[in-house]
């Protein structure tokens, strides 16, 4: 299109991709959904792509998606390792988040990249370091012509505590303290006086890779807004959405309420923004590809003061990308080539250039998902560092809508306003008002609590910051609700409440009928919602992207359709415990059914994923994962062609608990029966399937009072694994040791009653737990993948590390286990997958529990075996058998993946747990998932592969220093032989004195320190947080908060020193030392080890 | 709602949709037409060039920061009616001083709510820009009669209307260095002052000037607005192009000028099915091959030869610009006079400003003009 033909640049032929690594608080999928795109781009352009990222449950590392994939620690050493042997022309930084542009800064400062002749792609060093160092940033923003009324806040660098109290002492308090170089505010934060400064400007400067921290006048309570912008080469600039926040300044970006787009700036103050962001953009030289721009407003004089900018794709533009259409990584990568804006045509209309900027005719509103309920202790208040572990976000015709949909799509108790008793929020005017002052988890709860209590709008915008727009919206529903009360059956105020976004449960609970009976009322009268089209131009073109959402108009866009389809339902927000490895299932059902002549179709609500990319499925509906917003879909595609079913089994909790009410609205459902999945989950049920195969569970009871709880803990023995009946996920679960901690337990974490009884299960000490993965078609049994867990059972899987193939499991156990699954997959009537969990015991194997569902390992397992399990599932679970997709190839022809070779390489996946943005919460592992993502290590052995999935996740193992070692009674035999093999590989010993005592008597030299609780100088923490500890073993004895264990793992935590909390793990820590030590540290690409297991298992590579 | 509140928009092809009344009561009539950007209610309702049409905006929210004294682009709001979707509760800015909806009732804009506007969106774009009408529902009988005999944008000469009936001067902070002659077939007020943030005093004379009322006062240049109606009816504008263009003053012309300075060198204007209405229309100067982000209102363009240099009256002419969205012709430049043209807004309000630049271009060549006579 350009007259000087195209602008791709030549010479590339081969690039490295940097990946973002594990999920962690303020990185999670977005970046596989971004890195994605680009490997994908970068192939269609012919070039071979080499990918580096640790983490095995993403799409882009997938063999597939690049030539050379490299699930290795993204760490400055082993990146240069991938460099030195796969010589890239150039590398990528800008989709792999902070992680990735950190390690590409490193690179090149240490002239590695000029070493190898890398060209960077994207954004150059110099504009990573102009948008990235406060400084600098700052001073660009200064330098800007006046004439654009922009400014920076008023504020200072400093770089040691002196500095810090200096700068206090002209700004004042409060202060905005900012750490350079971190993502998601990490180590920032609010100081209100002198010690809050210390403590957070403490952290931040340990945070900060330059050691630098930014103190800046407050604006809290200032409007904020951010721009998504892109540019390439030949200086063309479009800004791609504004988002504004509903949650003023002062809470981070991630945490608030936001909405595109932005809804309170007239075309002037918007076009001044826009025009002080190319500033900006061309000033720190970002020159091919995307970055954001954070705004604040004086709310009462539109002061314009510009916060922060990050030059790089980011959280924000995937839910710009979402909110919009516009698929900016992919944009990014292809203006990485050189191509120019007007070069790159638009997906969605096809006849119009990228070169534009989009146009909304909806509302799109970002919730975050929170977590606190899993870290007791951990401070609640929301501030500019970021603690929400996941988002959902929900389009609407208005923000109302919008609202109420997003609402319910984060599947918390309440799902929107009114939709659950709130007698937990403040029930009077003045405490409501009071509770806004302060940001919390659900603070727009408050907000309409508030109203409803009598106070005013400008109370409201008074206490919180709040646009008076926002409030008003919610006072707007507020007013729906009472009239919907007042005239129950006036169909004319239902219809009115259905375009306020209202869901069936909130007219249902508004109006005293069940939510069943407020759907049939509507239904009767005919009230449906229409499917619109997210198509970038506000209907300017047409669509040919089937993206919709859904609302209450006139006019549906959904088209008609011939061959069957498939609805896929996704996995909603992240959160604990359901997170990426969900959404990598739904992504691979629909690959494969796509790939087998089936329309696909996702339904999802969660915008970081490649699940909602429009690219994924035939179509897409990004619609709450409700019972009511699926059924309108399922209604919607029924009435556009011919629909073979619903797939549940995928996206883990969400869509499983669906499936019951969705198959008695005569929905089918494909693969495993709602009936079957009963049967898994009910124990007694269970229990019966157990018995009828004559396999052992541990023995359990049910207890509703702390007597009852006793008794039965008595008859099955301690210890015991109490948890309350009715949560999931691990939820307030522990493992009791003895009588009097059962009491403390039953009294604290509980409230047993009739209603909720407390369960409590015999607890396998020192057992190995064991988890697998298959897939069962009614006949044959695929046993996918065996993983033995490093620490013992009681660690909830999801946060223990486990290698695959096992490494301590015999063929006999193996054995063992298969036929153990298949008679479990057979009594409970799988077809599809299934997750078992097992304990070994004294050679007796236990099953703990069975999941008729997509697991979290399945993507691990996959990578691990090499094998689409997934996509096989799918499969299966739409009537092909196992012979038939070992016939097509997608299988192997025989043996299955619990027959791994015996000189197979080992993969160790390693979770990764976020206890640096939960300063106050103990570290120690149980029973409760607290992990937010996983790494994996891929080598020929063991020592190696655990080495490498501990530099993924936490960084690499010490090698040399000082050891510390504290331990509960219970380890100290076991301890013996792994510490004294640290003393043989060099390290320093240093010990409490029970634990070195111990030592002493077995011949191992130890130092003496202090316990802290002594209160002596130079005790243990004081040495973690002065830094000259290495690494700490610290088994957990005692309970609760304030112990010296606790002292110890927060000091770690902080202090960031690696620290093992199980013997097992430290067993694994020190066979990865001794690896690091002989020096076997080396990169392979997940491809190279595909084929030599291929030749293990064949004698000659077969499958592509 | 009671059903005295109720009302319909109707299109001359007969399709309808009902919503709430807004604004002031009664009926309207005028070309339905849809605008695509997401703020600038304000600078729309009140640029002439809307003058006639009912305009549907696409945005859901509107009104959500009010009216204020600073951002009308005239004297009144021009439009015939006014569609959107969710009319705003509330006013929510630091500028603002009265409600939309107020001001709407004050300057009698009859308007309808809570319609579904991306179906009507859709069915202009599919069907094109044509009549309608908006009723209350309780007076809605006959109303498809009345908009077929509603007149036709085709065929309409309405800049007339829309100018200003006496000349008046906008002078720039200290010294002028240019003067400029603007004929207002329908100016924006940001116009002028865009030039005279560049030091140019800018007199604005009425539709119906001439060439010879436009030079009199000897301008260093001479600028032709964007209005509205069918760029057919304006002979009167395009004799005093060609005047303009026959003595040699720099001319500057920009949407509906653009399109009187087309008509000027011989080429023919034509009515696009929908028009382009929005502030996000990728513009590409054919020359360096930037794009530029720019505000359109325009429902008809230039019919010139995109490939090639056309021989005119007035010597070689090339298109410089294009919509990079529809190829449509976006802007004109002679080759061997100092006169130039685009089809859309470089003063923005409401929009991106992208092509800003433009004004600066006229300046440089008005300068030149200067420094070669002499």
């Amino acid at each position: 299109m350009s007259p000087a033909g195209s602008h791709r640049i030549q010479g590339v032929e081969s690039v490295l991709v940097i990946g973002s690594g594990p999920i962690i608080i303020g990185q999670a999928c977005e970046f596989d959904y971004s890195g994605t795109q680009a490997c994908r781009v970068l192939r269609q352009e012919g070039l071979r792509v080499i990918l580096v990222n640790s983490n095995p449950a993403t799409i882009m590392t997938d063999p597939e998606v690049a030539d050379a994939t490299y699930i290795e620690p993204i760490t400055p050493e082993v990146v240069r390792q991938i460099i030195d042997r796969e010589r890239p022309d150039a590398l990528l930084a800008t989709l792999g988040g902070q992680t990735a542009l950190n390690v590409a800064v490193t690179l090149a400062d240490t002239g590695v990249l000029e070493e190898f002749g890398v060209r960077l792609l994207g954004a150059d060093i110099e504009a990573i370091r102009a948008g990235e160092d406060r400084q600098r940033f700052k001073a660009i923003v200064d330098a800007l012509p006046a004439e654009l009324g922009a400014e920076s806040a008023r504020s200072e660098i400093a770089h040691t505590m002196e500095e810090c109290l200096a700068v206090a002492g002209h700004l004042g308090y409060p202060l905005v303290v900012r750490p350079s170089y971190t993502l998601g505010g990490k180590g920032g934060g609010i100081a209100y006086d002198e010690t809050q400064l210390r403590t957070i400007a403490g952290g931040g400067l340990i945070a900060s890779r330059g050691s630098q921290v930014l103190l800046e006048e407050s604006i809290l309570g200032w409007k904020e807004f951010e721009l998504e912008l892109m540019r390439d080469r030949a200086d063309n600039v479009v800004v791609v959405c504004s988002i504004e926040n509903v949650d003023p300044m002062g809470v981070h970006t991630g945490d608030s309420v936001t909405v595109a787009p932005a809804m309170t700036l007239t075309d002037r103050e918007y076009q001044r923004m826009r025009d002080v962001a190319i500033a900006i953009m061309r000033a720190v030289g970002v020159d091919a590809g995307g970055c954001n721009i954070q705004f604040a407003v004086e709310p009462s004089t539109g002061r314009l003061v510009v916060i922060e900018m990050n030059p790089r794709v980011s959280r924000s533009s995937a839910l710009a990308s979402k909110a919009t259409g516009f698929p900016i990584a992919k944009i990014s990568a292809k203006l990485a080539l050189g191509y120019t804006l007007d070069e790159i045509p638009n997906d969605i209309t096809r006849v119009t250039p990228a070169a534009f900027e989009p146009s909304l005719d909806y509302v799109v509103v970002k919730v975050p998902r929170f977590t606190f309920e899993k870290f007791p202790g951990a401070d609640h208040v929301l501030t500019t560092h970021m603690k929400s572990v996941g988002e959902a976000m929900a389009i609407g015709r208005n923000f109302g809508e919008a609202l109420n949909k997003a609402l319910r799509s984060l599947e918390t108790p309440a799902a929107g306003f009114w939709t659950v008793p709130d007698d937990r929020l403040p029930n009077t005017e003045p405490d409501a008002l009071q509770a806004l002052r302060i940001p919390h988890e659900g603070r727009i709860y408050t907000v309409e609590r508030a109203l409803r209590e009598g106070a005013s709008v400008e109370q409201v915008c008074e206490a919180s910051g709040m646009d008076p727009w926002f409030v008003d919206q919610v006072l707007a529903l507020l007013e729906m609700r009472n009239e919907l009360a007042a005239a129950s059956g006036d169909l004319d105020v239902l219809r009115a409440a259905k375009r306020a976004g209202f869901s069936d449960r909130q007219v249902a609970a508004i109006t005293g009928v069940s939510e069943g009976q407020a759907r049939d009322t509507r239904h009767a009268a005919g009230i449906r919602p229409v499917f619109k089209t997210v198509d970038t131009c506000a209907a300017e073109f047409a669509a040919h992207t089937p993206y919709h959402y859904s609302t209450y108009d006139e006019e549906t866009e959904v088209q008609p359709r011939e061959r069957p389809a498939v609805i896929v339902l996704g996995s909603g927000p992240n959160r604990i415990g359901q997170g990426i490895e969900f959404d990598y299932a739904c992504c691979h059902a629909a690959f494969a059914l796509s790939e087998a002549g089936y329309e696909t179709i996702i339904v999802n609500c969660n915008p970081e994923t490649v699940s909602t990319d429009y690219d994924t499925s035939d179509r897409l509906y990004f619609e709450p994962l409700t019972v009511e917003d699926v059924l309108e879909i399922v209604d919607a595609e029924r009435a556009a062609g011919p629909l073979a079913g619903v797939v549940v089994q995928l996206g883990g909790q969400t869509p499983l608990g669906l499936a019951a009410a969705l198959e008695r609205a005569g929905v089918p459902i494909v693969g495993t029966t709602p009936d079957a999945i009963h049967l898994a989950e009910d124990r007694r049920e269970f229990g019966k399937v157990l018995e009828s195969v004559c396999l052992l569970a541990p023995r359990y009871g049910t207890a509703f009072s702390y007597e009852e709880a006793r008794a039965v803990a008595a008859e099955i023995g301690y210890p015991v694994l109490v948890r309350p009946s009715y949560v999931l996920g691990g939820r307030g679960m522990e493992i009791v040791y003895d009588e009097s901690s059962l009491e403390a337990y039953v009294s604290r974490a509980t409230s047993a009653s009739s209603e909720h009884p407390v369960l409590v299960d015999r607890f396998l000490d020192d057992a190995v737990e064991i988890d697998v993965d298959a897939i069962f078609d009614g006949d044959e049994l695929y046993l996918a993948g065996v993983m033995e867990h490093i620490e013992e059972a009681g660690i909830h899987s999801g946060d223990s590390a486990c290698a695959l193939p096992p490494i301590t499991l015999g063929k006999a156990d193996l054995i063992r286990i298969r036929n153990a699954t298949e008679d479990i997959a057979r009594g409970v009537g799988v077809q599809g997958l299934v997750n078992v969990q097992y304990a070994l015991q004294a050679d007796v194997l236990y099953v703990l529990e069975a999941n008729p569902r997509a697991s979290r390992t399945v993507p691990f397992v996959a990578k691990a075996t090499g094998i689409p399990v997934a996509k096989a599932a799918a499969r299966v679970m739409l009537g092909a058998s196992i012979a038939q997709l070992r016939t097509e190839g997608l299988l192997p022809a025989e043996g299955d993946g619990a027959d791994m070779p015996f000189d197979s390489y080992i993969c160790v996946k390693e979770a990764v747990l976020p206890f640096n943005r939960f300063t106050g919460v103990d570290t120690v592992l149980g029973p409760e998932m607290k992990s937010t993502g996983e790494v994996m290590g891929i080598d020929s052995g063991f020592g190696v592969a655990y080495a490498k999935s501990q530099s993924a996740a936490y960084g690499p193992l010490p090698t040399k220093g000082c050891v510390f070692v504290s331990l509960a009674n219970r380890d100290k035999r076991a301890m013996i032989f792994p510490v004294k093999r640290l003393v043989d590989l060099g390290f320093e010993v240093i010990a409490t004195e029970g634990t070195a005592q111990v030592l002493r008597r077995n011949g191992v030299a130890a130092t003496v320190v202090p316990k802290h609780s002594e209160g002596l100088p130079g005790d243990a923490v004081a040495k973690i947080l002065a830094g000259e500890i290495d690494l700490v073993i610290n088994t957990p004895f005692g309970n609760g908060p304030r112990v010296d264990g606790y002292e110890i793992r927060s000091a770690c935590v902080t202090s960031n020193t690696p620290c093992v909390t199980t013997m097992p793990g430290a067993a694994a820590a020190v066979q990865g030392i001794e690896a690091l030590l002989r020096g076997e540290l080396n990169v392979r690409s997940l491809q190279e080890w595909h084929a030599d297991l291929e030749v293990s298992r064949n004698g000659k590579p077969s499958r592509g | 709602m009671s059903d005295s509140q109720r009302a319909v928009l109707m299109l001359e092809d007969g399709r309808a949709f009902s919503g709430d009344a807004y604004g002031a009561g009664g009926e309207t009539f005028g070309e339905a037409v849809f605008a695509t950007g997401m703020t600038g209610y304000q600078e729309t309702l009140t640029d002439p060039s809307y003058a006639r049409q009912v305009v549907v905006q696409t945005a859901p929210h509107i009104g959500n920061t009010g009216v204020n004294d600073e951002d009308p682009e005239s004297r009144r709001m021009w439009v015939a009616g006014y569609v959107v979707r969710d009319p705003a509760r509330r006013t929510s800015s630091w500028r603002a001083t009265r409600s939309l909806d107020e001001e709407l009732r004050e300057q009698g804009i009859v308007g309808i709510s809570g319609l579904d506007t991306r179906a009507l969106t859709r069915h202009l774009r599919e069907r094109g820009a044509m009549r309608c009408g908006i009723a209350p529902l309780d007076a809605a009988d006959g109303l498809l009669d009345r908009i077929l005999a509603s007149e036709q944008m085709l065929g309409a000469d309405l800049a007339p209307a829309v100018s200003t009936l006496e000349p008046y001067t906008v002078s720039p902070a200290g010294t002028p260095r240019l003067r400029v002659a603007a004929l207002d077939l329908g100016i924006k007020w940001r116009t002028p002052a865009r030039m005279a943030a560049r030091g140019i005093e800018v007199t604005v004379h009425p539709a119906t000037a001439t060439a010879a009322d436009l030079l009199a006062s000897c301008p260093d240049g001479v600028f032709f607005s964007n209005g509205p109606g069918d760029p057919a009816t304006a002979d009167y504008a395009v004799q005093a192009a060609c005047g303009v263009l026959d003595s040699g003053v720099p001319l500057f012309g920009i949407c509906f000028g653009n399109q009187v300075l087309g008509r000027a060198l011989g080429f023919g204007t034509y009515k696009l099915r929908y028009g382009h209405r929005g502030i996000n229309q990728p513009v590409q100067d054919r020359a360096t091959g930037k794009v530029a982000v720019t505000s359109h209102n325009h429902g008809f363009a230039v019919d010139a030869p995109l490939v090639r240099i056309s021989e005119t009256p007035y010597g070689r002419v090339e298109v410089s610009h294009v919509a990079l969205n529809d190829q449509v012709v976006e802007g004109l430049r002679l080759l061997d006079r100092p006169a130039f043209s685009v089809q859309y807004h470089p003063e923005a309000a409401p929009g991106p400003h992208d092509a800003d630049g433009l004004f600066d271009r006229f300046v440089e060549l008005m300068d030149r003009s200067k420094a070669a006579a002499k």
